[in-house]
């Protein structure tokens, strides 16, 4: 035993004294702390970032809009760039921890990203000011072909005894009422409490239906055929129909939730210029490309889209559908301490239930 | 040498580290939004939605403790007879499933039980009937079961390899059968670590949140689900504090009686 | 007979409960498909992406040294809290009990973030360091949780035996105490070693840019789906540690003590 626990401590010691070295150099031109959703870019932009720059980039990744925040309000560690989604970044303005970017030295932001982003991302960040769109996409119904054999148009298919024990749900709250306030006519940003109530009654006579509320293992159960319908955003379908060509995607007609994740600079960031730098290098028409083609979700960058070669792609409904076709489109917006809690408190009727 | 010394490094960490960020917690858990006084985020436990999620998570947590007892205390006392250095090479092979990171290990039993998983592939091949049990309580259990019934097995492992044979061959040589030689001698030494096992499995499994939600489905709240969703999904850190607070009242209020009746601790002292 | 056979069969059946999803790790280590329902077909490139992606070799480093740092300090205080903890009067050792409990207690979200506040109103810089004294933090309970038993069996009559015969106070306690609290010592260091290996919540909140633990990666990847690398690396370390402990179980014993 003594042995062992000798071993162990000579490897992990070699281990440590390896970390020591090789982390710590900075760049030529300093660096620029990132923090983005995990596997949310291609590591390799990072590289010819770095290599066309000078500028080290420390790379930081978060799972949650939720678990993002309170590192970056608290100031645990200072930042320069970060991809909060739309409501998220509603939050942050609100709570005066981003800083307003200058697009004189971001040509490719100016040029690149199409104007109905922007005009999209007036939602949550009204006069543009603070945030460069990075990716966006819809919310809709991935559906098995095999399972379900009527047309899929509307959210109402997830009320449908027929597929009792064959449905996911989102589980994250804002994701869950958005559908049943859809599906009732409402706003899917209303804190009307009739409304909600409304919405909450639609949830729970849907729960014995529900196979399971899931966020991210709707690709995975519905490319094992494990369920025959799940609601999912639309950067994962392009992906589990790569996978299962037997899934369809559709957004309803009641109109869904189209989210935009973008680029912001917070109010501490230590090294505004390189974080300038770097939004704008992501915005280059090769670099989004390849980062549309690592993660598959869809790039609002007007160049990139041009050179993407693969045509099922380019005309793809799912990574670029004409919003114009589509009624009832909205972008989350921040609710306020009241409103989320409002929601919160409904949604736990619904999951004790 | 200063006895009351040795415990200096410890009292100044646990002041630290674990004191100060309790009081916190507690500050959080007292106060609402503006940072006045308030007792509603501890009353709150009383709404319908938190005290269900409650009493669900004490009866899963529980049934699972009562589970991985019954499991892990033959097991240890069969490690425990095994003489030598290879039993603790086999005590060691029962932990090692946990150095496989907790998420993939619990992602992997949804890959197992799920209705077109592996282990209904392998039932309906032998023309078996499938089993049903993914986002039901029995797969919370499962998983409670599976996660934390190493800590069951080692501290009554611990136990048992320290007691006497010579105090069992008294036993026996008295008269006594196998059943009383357990019974009276082996079943009361080990008491400490069938307390330390108890409490290093129900306090896990009661505060889980992950199990639940890839095991459960999310289709049962536990309270671990509704403080982890106060703080991360709506922000309210009063209320999760609170809530904490009273599963911490619930968790010391039991230890405390497990101290009182653990009588052993008093004799026995170094 | 029929006793040891019963016992084998008890042993195997937890075995394979314990196995199970671990074997089913390994076969996805091995699976071409990148999703973990479907089978592609049987393929060794993820081990081979895996020796390629630098930032899940140093998140691998990261990993191994805050675990075995920690739980070798925690260890330490640990034990000497049990040793010190047996002379105290039972009223102050029922409180301190209950203050060790603590971390564990509260859940995990709320040692983390309370873990931050802390660090953030002391001023140290977030890094390797503020994960090490967390990690510490919710480490010490399970070694003391799993020393006391030990020491509650002790019996004292052998210390002070010891003592009488002219030992040194130490010299008592590493020849009379020590060996017999060892077995407990170790399993706490392996339990805490364990614990953080798996920690993410915490070290989530602790951490600061740059420094990644195989936990935070694995974590942040469940967004786009776990990488087949991570089932490649957990089928590698497992198997090392079990070449290890088989190694150090089957070597010719050498002349100890």
């Amino acid at each position: 035993m003594k042995k062992l626990v000798a071993l162990l401590l000579c490897g992990v010691l070699a281990a440590a004294s390896l970390t020591g070295c090789g982390s710590s150099e900075s760049g030529e031109n300093g660096e620029v702390y990132v923090y983005n959703w995990g596997e949310y870019i291609d590591p390799e932009t990072l590289t010819m970032f770095e290599e066309e720059t000078g500028i080290k980039v420390v790379y930081d990744e978060f799972d949650t809009n939720e678990a993002m925040y309170p590192k970056v309000a608290a100031g645990s560690s200072a930042y320069d760039v970060i991809c909060p989604s739309d409501y998220m970044i509603e939050k942050m303005i609100d709570n005066d921890l981003l800083q307003e970017l200058n697009f004189d030295n971001m040509p490719n932001a100016k040029a690149n990203i199409g104007a109905q982003y922007y005009e999209q991302s007036k939602a949550f960040d009204p006069e543009n000011k603070y945030s460069v769109p990075y990716c966006w996409g819809t919310v809709g119904i991935l559906y098995n072909t095999n399972m379900v054999k009527e047309p899929v148009n509307s959210w109402s298919i997830l009320w449908d005894e027929k597929y009792a024990d064959n449905i996911l749900m989102q589980s994250s709250v804002r994701d869950a009422f958005m559908v049943a306030l859809k599906l009732k006519g409402y706003s899917m940003n209303s804190v009307d409490a009739s409304e909600l109530t409304d919405a909450k009654d639609a949830l729970i006579a849907q729960k014995p239906l529900v196979q399971a509320y899931v966020i991210d293992q709707v690709r995975d159960k519905m490319i094992g055929g494990e369920a025959a319908i799940g609601v999912i955003y639309s950067g994962e379908a392009i992906y589990t129909q790569r996978e299962n060509p037997d899934l369809e995607y559709v957004i309803p007609k009641e109109g869904t939730n189209v989210w935009i994740d973008s680029w912001v600079i917070p109010k501490n960031a230590p090294n505004r210029e390189n974080a300038e730098k770097f939004i704008d290098f992501m915005c280059r028409g090769d670099i989004a490309l390849m980062n549309f083609e690592y993660i598959t979700y869809s790039t609002p960058n007007t160049a990139a889209q041009a050179l993407i070669e693969d045509e099922d792609i380019r005309n793809s409904k799912i990574a670029f559908p004409d919003l114009s076709q589509y009624s009832g489109l909205e972008t989350f917006s921040y609710l306020g301490e009241e409103g989320d809690e409002l929601y919160n408190s409904l949604w736990k009727e619904v999951m004790s239930e | 040498m200063n006895k009351k010394l040795l415990s200096a490094p410890f009292l100044f960490w646990s002041a630290l580290f674990i004191i100060i960020p309790l009081c916190m917690v507690f500050y959080y858990g007292f106060t609402d939004k503006d940072g006045a006084f308030t007792l509603s985020n501890i009353m709150a436990i009383a709404t319908p939605e938190h005290s269900k999620a409650f009493f669900e998570a004490v009866k899963l947590s529980l049934l699972s403790t009562v589970i991985c007892f019954f499991l892990a205390y033959p097991l240890a006392m069969i490690l425990a007879n095994l003489k030598g250095k290879r039993s603790s090479l086999i005590a060691l092979i029962f932990i090692l499933p946990m150095w496989m990171n907790f998420l993939l290990r619990t992602l992997a039993w949804q890959t197992l039980l799920e209705k077109t998983g592996v282990i209904n592939s392998i039932l309906g091949f032998l023309g078996l009937p499938a089993l049903n049990i993914i986002n039901t309580p029995g797969a919370i259990v499962l998983g409670m079961v599976y996660n934390f019934l190493p800590f069951m097995v080692l501290p009554i492992y611990n136990v048992l390899c320290k007691i006497d044979v010579n105090v069992l061959n008294a036993a026996r040589d008295l008269g006594a059968n196998e059943a009383q030689a357990f019974l009276k001698v082996t079943l009361p030494l080990s008491v400490p670590g069938i307390i330390s096992g108890i409490t290093m499995v129900f306090v896990p499994a009661l505060t889980t949140f992950v199990i639940s939600t890839i095991l459960g489905g999310s289709k049962i709240l536990l309270i671990g689900n509704v403080i982890e969703q106060e703080f991360t999904q709506t922000g309210n850190w009063h209320l999760g504090s609170g809530l904490s607070i009273v599963l911490m009242m619930f968790i010391i209020f039991n230890m405390v009686i497990s101290a009182i009746t653990d009588k052993e601790g008093d004799t026995n002292a170094l | 007979m029929i006793r040891n056979i019963t016992r084998k069969i008890y042993i195997c059946l937890i075995f394979i409960f314990l196995y199970a999803p671990i074997v089913t790790l390994m076969v996805l280590s091995f699976n071409a498909s990148k999703t973990r329902s479907k089978w592609g077909g049987f393929t060794l490139k993820w081990y081979k992406s895996l020796f390629e992606n630098e930032a899940i070799i140093q998140a691998l480093i990261n990993t191994l040294a805050i675990a075995f740092l920690s739980a070798l300090i925690a260890t330490v205080i640990g034990t000497i809290a049990c040793i010190s903890m047996q002379s105290m009067k039972k009223r102050n050792r029922t409180i301190l009990m209950g203050v060790v409990n603590i971390p564990m207690l509260n859940a995990e979200i709320v040692t983390g973030i309370s873990l931050m506040l802390l660090f953030i109103s002391l001023g140290i810089k977030f890094g390797f360091l503020t994960v090490l004294l967390a990690h510490i933090t919710f480490n010490i309970p399970y070694v003391i949780l799993s020393v006391m038993p030990r020491m509650k069996q002790l019996n004292p009559s052998t210390y002070e035996a010891a003592l009488d015969l002219g030992a040194s106070h130490l010299k008592a306690f590493f020849k009379v105490v020590f060996p017999d609290i060892f077995p407990g010592i170790l399993s706490g260091f392996v339990m805490a070693f364990t614990m953080s290996l798996d920690d993410f919540i915490i070290t989530h909140f602790t951490k600061g840019p740059g420094i990644h633990t195989l936990s935070t990666k694995i974590y942040t990847e469940v967004k786009k789906g776990i990488k087949p690398e991570m089932y490649a690396l957990s089928t590698i370390i497992f198997v090392s540690v079990l070449a290890l402990l088989i190694l150090v179980n089957y070597t010719p014993k050498k002349k100890e003590k």
